[in-house]
């Protein structure tokens, strides 16, 4: 069996079954452990529960998928990996988050700082809330390269910050680098945070719907950008989105999120072959499709969309012919 | 003859940064018949949200180039009935949204300030909207930071419609909304376009939604009009390079989608081949 590597358009990005074996059982230290994750906020006349005990893992240079409805709570877990949610004023956050092995509770800010933007970082859904408005990208790259090496010159900064924004697509990098980000357009602006997310060769990489702007050829070229990233620097991935066409060609592993619980997870393969969770099915079936069929008509929420998690079994390693 | 609510006529935009240039919108030329859904796809940076600015009277083209409605030159400084003639939901809805306001308020005000319905009833239409793009009425009154971006977007989207205005441009308006709220805000906007008879032009990357939702497509490469036509031959025969890109890289899930897919593909390599001289 020859994985198909001619065709790397798109077929190339779906996680081969060797891959796919090897990820589901390593041995290591999970680069990320969730390990029920509560959370609620606080109003004015009730306090609101959106997370009721989150447990997810993420093991070293695996890409990990989190899909599920929107105001589900995929943001507020990545934004509580990365500490910044415990700092909302309104945010009662409990459970554990271990990266690497050590458990983030407690960090002192100068321990997050190291962490930040260095060893995890984020792509952020909204990129306004990661590109400063009064900076050029140049300006705002070097700032991110010197949380890693404080006494990296400007120039040192410029010539790398245009070799990764070419892999991201940027035909003129000079004058992305030069520009604030008003200059550019939307999906330009999302690659140039999806290129400093990268910047510092991350342990964790948390993609939060990354690709939203942009069109197929320049996202097929920013997966791959990821996917090399994890293979060279065994970078993990938490990526979330809401394109299931891209999470099945590029995640090893799915999570389903529904009103602030899994209700599904397991090898990609497994979750697209054989949905069995009722909001996952239901998931699926809304997909539009580019054969046409109009748009698809939406059933209600079902009392069976909280039903029980489903958890599929790693997927047997293939072993040259069965 | 049709019936054209808008058309543009050769309109450029250039920008200036420094000694550079940078054509974003080049001698485009289309119409936007009454009534249809006309999507506008194209490669990051191609000029969409740019020529969306133009239509909108937020940037004023280069000298030369004209945009009609109703047959009417738009002057670039807007009257009030142009202003409300045309809505926007822009492509990032969280700089769309004041963030000292709730998003009851920035419904309210969109209503205020277009004239809508009568003083008393309006707290009741902001319930109304929210309602119906899918959020709880209550939530009028939060600030946006308090919402999902999904959530944010779909209040872009209810203020646009609150307007009730005969042409909505719409920015890549689901691109943060998960397949299930997506497809039912999609169902809406058919549903008021059906009722109120509006007429949209639905800016998208994302071509399996435009598949299923728009009457024609332009595409665009570059800043200019490469390709358009009506949306099922688009996709059966497309024609130009660039949309056979496009098409051919969808990420897909179903398998009579990948077999779609690799036809298309199979036109892209065939047209690549023709040109290489290879035979
Ligand atoms: N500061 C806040 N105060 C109160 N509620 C909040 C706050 N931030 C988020 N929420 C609520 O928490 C829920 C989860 O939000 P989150 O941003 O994680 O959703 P999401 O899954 O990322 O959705 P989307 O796909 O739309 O981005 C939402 O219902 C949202 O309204
Ligand atoms: N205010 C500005 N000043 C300078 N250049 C600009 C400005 N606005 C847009 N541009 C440039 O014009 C080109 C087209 O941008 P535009 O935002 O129209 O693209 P788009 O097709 O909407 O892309 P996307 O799909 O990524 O949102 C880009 O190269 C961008 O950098
Ligand atoms: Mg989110
Ligand atoms: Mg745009």
């Amino acid at each position: 069996m020859t994985p198909d590597v001619t065709d790397g358009a798109v077929t190339g990005m779906a996680g081969t079954g060797d891959r796919n074996g090897a990820r589901e059982t390593g041995k290591s230290i999970d680069t990320l452990a969730i390990r029920d994750l509560r959370l609620r906020f606080r109003g004015y006349t009730e306090t609101t529960t959106v997370l009721h005990g989150i447990s997810m893992r993420v093991a070293p240079e695996q890409r990990v998928a989190l899909v599920g409805e929107s105001g589900s709570g995929k943001t507020v877990i990545a934004r509580a990996i990365l500490g910044l949610l415990q700092l909302l004023p309104g945010a009662i956050v409990n459970g554990d988050i271990d990266f690497e092995g050590q458990d983030l509770t407690g960090l002192t800010t100068r321990a997050w700082r190291r962490l930040r933007g260095v060893r995890m970082s984020m792509i952020f859904q909204d990129p306004t809330s990661s590109l400063n408005p009064v900076f050029t990208i140049g300006e705002q790259f070097h700032e991110v390269h010197r949380r890693a090496d404080p006494a990296i010159r400007r120039s040192v900064s410029g010539d790398r910050a245009a070799a990764i924004l070419e892999e991201v697509s940027i035909t003129e990098p000079d004058r992305v680098l030069e520009s604030y980000p008003f200059q550019l357009s939307g999906g330009m602006n999302q690659r140039v945070m999806i290129a400093m997310a990268m910047a510092n060769e991350p342990a964790l990489l948390i993609a939060d719907e990354p690709g939203t702007a942009l069109d197929v050829t320049v996202q097929d070229q920013t997966l791959r950008l990821m996917r090399r990233l994890v293979d060279s620097h065994r970078t993990s991935v938490l990526f979330i989105s809401h394109n299931l066409g891209v999470v099945r060609e590029f995640a090893d592993r799915v999570y389903v999120i529904y009103q602030g619980r899994i209700v599904e997870e397991g090898p990609s393969a497994a979750i697209f072959r054989d949905p069995r969770h009722a909001y996952t099915q239901a998931l699926m079936a809304a997909a539009p499709r580019i054969t046409g069929g109009g748009i698809p008509d939406v059933s209600e929420d079902e009392p069976a969309f909280l039903a029980p998690r489903e958890v599929h079994p790693p997927e047997p390693t293939p072993t040259g012919d069965g | 003859m049709t019936d054209r609510l808008l058309e543009l006529r050769s309109v450029s935009r250039t920008f200036h940064l420094g000694t550079r240039q940078v054509r974003a919108v080049n001698a485009v030329t289309a119409d936007v018949r009454r009534g249809e859904c006309l999507a506008v796809v194209g490669e990051s940076g191609s000029g969409k949200s740019t020529l969306a600015n133009l239509i909108l009277g937020v940037l004023p083209p280069d000298p030369g180039g004209e945009i009609r409605l109703e047959g009417e030159i738009l002057p670039h400084r807007r009257q009030r009935r142009h202003r409300q003639a045309i809505q926007l939901v822009q492509q990032n809805p969280l700089s769309s949204l004041n963030p000292k306001r709730s998003i009851g308020a920035s419904i309210r005000l969109a209503l205020d300030v277009h004239g809508i319905g009568d003083r008393q009833d309006r707290p009741a239409r902001v319930g109304a909207l929210l309602e119906e793009v899918g959020l709880p009425a209550d939530f009028a009154t939060r600030p946006p930071a308090a919402l999902s971006g999904g959530q944010r977007q779909r209040v872009a989207i209810a203020r646009a419609l609150a307007c009730e205005s005969g042409l909505v441009v719409l920015d890549e308006p689901t691109s943060a909304l998960d397949v299930r709220v997506q497809s039912r805000v999609l169902a809406l906007l058919a549903q008021l376009r059906a009722q109120r008879g509006l007429t949209y032009v639905f800016i998208t990357h994302d071509l399996s939604v435009v598949r299923n939702i728009a009457d024609r497509i332009l595409v665009i490469e570059a800043g200019r009009v490469v390709e358009v036509g009506d949306t099922v031959n688009l996709f059966e025969s497309p024609r130009h390079p660039c949309t056979r890109r496009l098409i051919s890289a969808v990420p897909v899930i179903g398998a009579e989608e990948v077999a779609f897919r690799e036809r298309v593909r199979g036109l892209a390599e065939g047209l690549q081949e023709a040109a290489g001289g290879t035979g």
